[in-house]
């Protein structure tokens, strides 16, 4: 079967990512900047499915686009638009973001030229087929200790977000 | 044309869905015959709900368009495309234009890797459920998207409670999945699987539907499953997003013609997509009923005909109804339709007894018999279950179905592991 993961794909992706991207930040209406976002978030998955990584891109969709996005854009319907609309928009930090822009292009463009000495030659095994098996077989093996922590500071997170939002528990 | 014939015998025996096999004729060919299976059922659920529905409040239900009603689907179809579209002008154009198509493509794009049958899908993921899963939870941003988008109260309302509800009703549909794929894993190698085929084809090994695994843990997984996708598809008694006698329409009151139409199909085709889970997930798929019980050839022999026998039960239901039609002339083009209709239904059944036709579509029967028998139950509850509140919506998600939800997958694992571990080591 010839493998799907062409660089036509790859430049529409990206293409569509990059516009996203720019759309979430141009736009006014929060609301467009949400559906930009869901766009951009659903073109990443593509590319995670480009790489072989099935489980990634699944994860990335229910969780991403289908939970976060979810809540954003109903925290953001509550919002009065047409004030915010107005309103000048949030750039006083441009400094900061020029030079945090810079410092990433900077890396994007050493590791575009030199990234041949920097990273050995060799392409990954394509495990598409069993790619949900290996994950849980290293997550609940190998890693075990690590998920666990990761859960422990999600459930602190969720305790400390009940505590925060309710007066008297 | 000798070769055309040759290349479809072909593929006809191939042991591949065509996603797996890499044909993008065949996939094509898939997707066109599953879209179009989905736009016949939309259509047909359509006329079943208003006649169950009816039926179920002692009316007759439509009668007028055609024999017994059979035509008003299509001619609601035909006045919602010559309806005229409005589009409120303080709108936000853009998304308002956008909801129906997202809503839609979600409720769509995942009949992409629901098994019809072992070779009868259009592909087969390593990650189906999830995709599934994810792809529906789409749906609701379109809802989302619809009620903002339409810049008024009733719309707005209906969004915020669809979101709040779907996000909530998810977490205890995931729990409930997450405890079937769990059974999968109970084999030799101990690893279970996402795919939508191989999950059937663990229940096939395992001879045992997972609704039966471990009664009654299995039971009760299937249960919070069935609450909780009559909830993420907004349908009674959970309709809170557009419920009639509070919010007028509720997401899509202020949409008219064919972009409402859109939200019409996507509910129904959405019901369909998540009654096939239900059934790949716990009632085994396209397996026939008792496969281990009641096996052997004679027992096959028999099981094959059911598909041709329903057919001509309709088509005898239809002649039975051409009987009793008003004899008056004005009702001769309906008689004569009816009669018609009930021959073509019986010459489908005759095929069906084609031991060569019926081998291959016989796990599509079964399949669809069982969406059907969800389908039903859908209708049921719109007839008899009263609406709920919404905080009592809220206390059901949350303090009711997701603490079982995470008891029945904490049983589920604690008994297959010492099902490994005791009883067979």
């Amino acid at each position: 079967m010839a493998p799907v993961a062409t660089p036509f794909f790859f430049y529409l992706l990206a293409g569509i990512m990059i516009l996203g991207g720019i759309l979430v930040i141009t736009r006014k209406n929060p609301v467009h900047s949400a559906v930009a976002l869901i766009v951009t978030l659903l073109a990443q998955a593509s590319i995670y499915l480009m790489l072989y990584a099935p489980f990634v891109a699944g994860v990335q969709i229910i969780l991403y686009a289908g939970g976060i996005m979810v809540l954003f854009l109903f925290v953001i319907m509550l919002v009065s638009i047409d004030r915010s609309m107005k309103e000048r928009q949030f750039n006083s930090q441009w400094v900061v973001g020029i030079i945090a822009a810079t410092a990433l292009g900077g890396l994007f463009i050493a590791v575009y030229t030199k990234g041949k000495d920097i990273f050995p030659d060799r392409a990954l095994p394509m495990v598409e087929n069993d790619n949900t098996q290996k994950i849980a077989t290293m997550l609940y093996g190998q890693y075990m200790f690590a998920f666990e922590i990761a859960s422990l500071l999600l459930l602190v997170a969720i305790i400390g977000a009940v505590v925060m939002a309710k007066k008297r528990i | 044309m000798g070769q055309i014939v040759q290349y479809i015998e072909s593929y006809l025996s191939s042991n591949q869905t065509p996603g797996a096999a890499g044909n993008m004729f065949w996939s094509l060919v898939y997707i066109m015959l599953v879209f179009a299976g989905l736009s016949v059922a939309v259509i047909a659920m359509n006329w079943l709900e208003r006649k169950i529905l009816a039926h179920m409040q002692v009316r007759l239900g439509p009668m007028r368009v055609g024999p017994h009603g059979l035509l008003q689907p299509i001619a609601d179809a035909i006045k919602l495309l010559l309806k005229e579209d409005i589009m409120p002008a303080e709108a936000d154009g853009l998304i308002f234009w956008i909801a129906p198509f997202v809503v839609v493509l979600a409720a769509f794009t995942v009949f992409v890797v629901v098994p019809f049958g072992p070779t009868h899908a259009i592909t087969d993921m390593n990650i189906g459920i999830l995709f599934m899963l994810g792809v529906s939870s789409l749906s609701v941003l379109g809802i989302v998207m619809a009620g903002w988008a339409s810049n008024s109260h009733y719309p707005l309302m209906g969004a915020l409670r669809s979101s709040a509800q779907m996000v909530s009703y998810e977490v205890a549909m995931g729990l409930a999945v997450v405890s079937a794929v769990l059974m999968t894993s109970l084999n030799a190698e101990g690893t279970g699987t996402l795919s939508m085929i191989g999950i059937v084809q663990a229940q096939q090994a395992q001879g045992e539907w997972f609704i039966f695994k471990f009664f009654p843990l299995g039971l009760i997984a299937f249960f919070i499953f069935a609450v909780a996708m009559v909830a993420e598809t907004n349908r009674a008694p959970f309709d809170l997003a557009e419920a009639e006698s509070e919010l007028t329409a509720g997401f899509h009151t202020e949409y008219s013609g064919f972009r409402w139409s859109l939200f019409f199909l996507a509910e129904y085709s959405a019901m369909i997509a998540v009654s096939s889970i239900a059934v790949t997930l716990w009632l085994g798929g396209w397996l026939r009923p008792f496969p281990n019980l009641l096996n052997g050839s004679p027992w096959d022999q028999i099981f094959s005909y059911f598909p041709g026998v329903t057919f001509l039960l309709f088509a005898a239901m239809c002649f039975y109804n051409t009987v009793r039609m008003p004899k008056h002339p004005l009702f001769r083009i309906q008689t004569i339709g009816l009669a018609g209709f009930g021959v073509v239904l019986g010459l489908i059944g005759l095929i069906l007894f084609v031991p060569a036709v019926s081998m291959r579509v016989q796990d599509i029967f079964w399949f669809s018999a069982k969406v059907a028998g969800f389908m039903y139950l859908y209708i049921w509850y719109r007839g008899t279950f009263p609406r709920y509140r919404f905080d009592q919506l809220m206390q059901m998600g949350w303090k009711v179905l997701l603490p079982m939800g995470l008891g029945v997958l904490i049983l589920t694992a604690s008994v297959a592991l010492l099902q490994q571990k005791i009883w067979h080591p």
